[in-house]
């Protein structure tokens, strides 16, 4: 079960500089595991130490952000189209602050990482 | 003048220590910024890839409203990357405003940026009658400031 997946500039330096890796999983938790064993350490950048679709990056499954599509429990079928963006986010605000507002967005069925 | 010097191919685009870009967009990007104070205003400026030229403007919503914070909506951001995409075009500058400090990126910008090749610009708007506008790489955490190198007619306004 082949899945594309389009990885940006920033995560490129774990795919060899590709842009389109290939992947397989019927849930993106389980294509990030496929992902992460051919590209050692990108699960580190898509998900938190304590579970988390990470807050850096927007993962999207063809049109939709898969944050509405139950983040992490997100079913996949072949041939489906997975484009990972980072975030583009910031602000005067101190981070803990802002991290706490946007892990209060997002319904998600993983408790969001507790700011440091 | 040119400034499209090849970056070595480890590097994340151009390296150049200063940003290049036309009068016209600067001056909207600080409209945008003075149109949504006191709310920050974000957007970006595309470009062709490898050019290091910002020549497209693309205001974005800021999908936190807020005073002290920006966020691209995620799939107006999907839109607008795909747009890029198939223009060959990747983003030149990211831009945001401060509507009550200087313009510095702070540590969540710092924590949040994550396009390695672009500029960073930053507006305040804390004054009334005159702006703040500064550049910066962001790079794996580390801020180095740049110069802005203002021309005229580079595109077409």
């Amino acid at each position: 079960m082949a899945i594309e997946v389009r990885v940006p500039t920033i995560l490129r330096s774990y795919t060899g500089g590709a842009k389109i890796v290939e992947g397989a999983g019927d849930t993106l938790t389980a294509l990030i595991d496929d992902l992460d064993a051919k590209h050692n350490g990108l699960k580190g950048r898509l998900i938190t130490p304590e579970g988390g679709l990470h807050r850096f990056v927007n993962i999207y499954v063809n049109d939709e952000d898969v944050r509405f599509l139950g983040a992490l429990d997100a079913k996949l079928s072949d041939g489906d189209s997975i484009t990972i963006l980072p975030a583009v986010a910031g602000g005067a605000l101190g981070f803990a602050a802002a991290a706490a507002l946007l892990g209060s967005r997002y319904p998600s069925n993983h408790p969001a990482a507790a700011p440091n | 003048m040119s400034v499209a010097t090849p970056g070595s191919p480890n590097s994340h685009g151009n390296v150049n220590d200063v940003l290049t870009i036309d009068s016209a967009i600067v001056d909207a990007i600080v409209a945008h910024a003075r149109r949504d104070h006191p709310d920050e205003a974000c957007g970006v400026v595309a470009g062709p890839i490898g050019s290091d030229l910002p020549t497209r403007l693309i205001p974005m919503d800021n999908a936190a409203r807020s005073m002290t914070f920006y966020e691209f909506d995620s799939m107006e951001q999907l839109r607008v990357w795909r747009e890029m995409d198939d223009n060959d075009e990747e983003p030149v500058v990211i831009y945001h405003s401060h509507t009550a400090t200087e313009a510095y990126p702070s540590r969540t910008d710092i924590s949040f940026a994550g396009e390695p090749g672009a500029h960073y610009v930053l507006v305040s708007t804390r004054e009334s009658d005159s702006e703040e506008i500064r550049s910066f790489r962001i790079v794996d955490g580390v801020v180095t400031e740049e110069e802005i190198n203002i021309v005229d007619a580079t595109v077409d306004a």
